[in-house]
């Protein structure tokens, strides 16, 4: 806790400096649910990156397809709590024992998201279209078997068929669906996912994107990436340059370069 | 779960047309104090089925919700917005069900997650 003398001698009192997140002690588990990982701390790093854009979006509505333990969605709702103004959140999974211990996880860092156990975010596409201004993604990532794919438990955490496409290949539609004209996306993909074509079939769909976090550990290389639509106005918080064309333009540039590169990178191997 | 998930979800069971609302079986109802946030709830009522969210409500055991669309100069008077807050944020539906108007077809509603997982031959 810090205090805060401003010039005219009232204070402030800020509980939570630097920024909260989830507590990996308050976080639950359970033998069939994803534990929090690397690539989970690289999607909270991501928001954290962007934390202060974020808190500027003021999303009314935020929401995570497959919360697992439920470490990225409340620290998501950490970073956002505000006493007046706290967007509402939502928390998906296709795993009924995630759902259970991602409610427990919420409850004990004493925030609140609206659960459902169902495919993606199935039951919520025709009311919630268009009205999601954040949605979080750490999809089931790595290349498998295509049979592996779907079949529940901790498999299901991970297990993502051909290129490790499979899931996330359903979700990107969904996610294009349910995101409002402000909406931003921020997803997690491994190199072998080929980040780079994902990009630019959102590119086809009207959105910008970037890489918000990038993370090599022994075994993978992990993007956190973040996409806008870029039709309209939307700038993505203060990125760009003086207009949006030519910003978006050179953003575009960038992370072709840097993924092109990694692809390369990851080829040679 | 909130009357707000409700009132934002459909049966997806394929081959449904009329999938909204849900019906609502109650087993358990319990309360929860939200803060109280006027320019979420200005945001939401365009979006909201007045009808399912006053109907829903009622069988959550609060009827103080006008069961007529409210003309959108009710978002002035802090009393309709407390009424709107508390069916939508502060009632939830802890133990229960959530059936398929058009089908029948039940989706439970346990510690207060529903569960939407289809079975094979419904999707
Ligand atoms: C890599 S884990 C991430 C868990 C958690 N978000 C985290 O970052 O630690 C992927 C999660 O997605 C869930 N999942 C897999 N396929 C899904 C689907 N079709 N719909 C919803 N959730 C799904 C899994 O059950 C698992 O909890």
């Amino acid at each position: 806790m810090s205090v805060i003398w401003d010039a005219k001698g009232s204070f402030k009192i800020f509980d939570d400096m630097p920024p909260r997140i989830a507590q990996i002690r308050l976080v639950s588990s359970h033998p069939q649910v994803y534990a929090p990982c690397d690539d989970s701390y690289a999607l909270v790093d991501a928001l954290l990156a962007d934390r202060k854009k974020l808190i500027d979006h003021h999303p009314t509505i935020c929401m995570e397809v497959g919360s697992g333990s439920g470490y990225v969605i409340t620290s998501l709702a950490l970073i956002l709590k505000s006493e007046s103004n706290s967007p509402h959140f939502f928390a998906t999974d296709v795993n009924p024992h995630a759902t259970l211990v991602t409610r427990d996880t919420l409850e004990a860092h004493e925030v609140h998201a609206e659960l459902l156990t169902t495919n993606i975010t199935s039951g919520l596409e025709k009311r919630l279209a268009g009205m999601v201004d954040v949605m979080v993604v750490n999809p089931p990532y790595v290349p498998t078997p295509e049979e592996e794919v779907g079949n529940g438990g901790l498999s299901a955490a991970w297990a993502g068929g051909e290129n490790g496409r499979a899931v996330i290949d359903k979700i990107l539609p969904v996610a294009d669906n349910l995101l409002s004209e402000k909406g931003w996306l921020y997803m997690l993909f491994l190199a072998a996912n080929d980040p780079l074509q994902i990009c630019l079939e959102m590119r086809d769909r009207g959105y910008g994107s970037k890489i918000v976090v990038q993370r090599s550990t022994e075994e993978e290389t992990l993007h956190v990436i973040k996409f806008w639509r870029e039709s309209e106005n939307q700038m993505e918080g203060s990125e760009g340059g003086s207009t949006p064309k030519s910003g978006s333009q050179k953003g575009w540039n960038y992370i072709f370069s840097q993924l092109s590169r990694l692809t390369f990178r990851e080829t040679r191997q | 779960m909130r009357l707000l998930t409700h009132n934002m979800l459909s049966s997806n069971i394929k081959g449904v047309i009329n999938g909204f609302p849900l019906r609502i079986e109650v087993e358990k109802v319990i309360e929860k104090q939200v803060d109280f946030n006027p320019d979420f709830l200005k945001n939401m009522f365009s979006k909201i089925d007045w009808k399912a969210l006053a109907d829903a409500s009622k069988i959550m055991g609060y009827a103080e919700l006008p069961e007529e669309v409210p003309d959108a100069s009710v978002l002035d008077s802090d009393e309709f917005l407390q009424k709107f807050h508390h069916a939508l944020l502060e009632l939830h539906l802890e133990e229960g069900a959530l059936v398929c108007p058009e089908t029948g077809r039940r989706f439970p509603v346990n510690k207060g997650i529903p569960n939407m997982l289809l079975h094979e031959d419904e999707v």
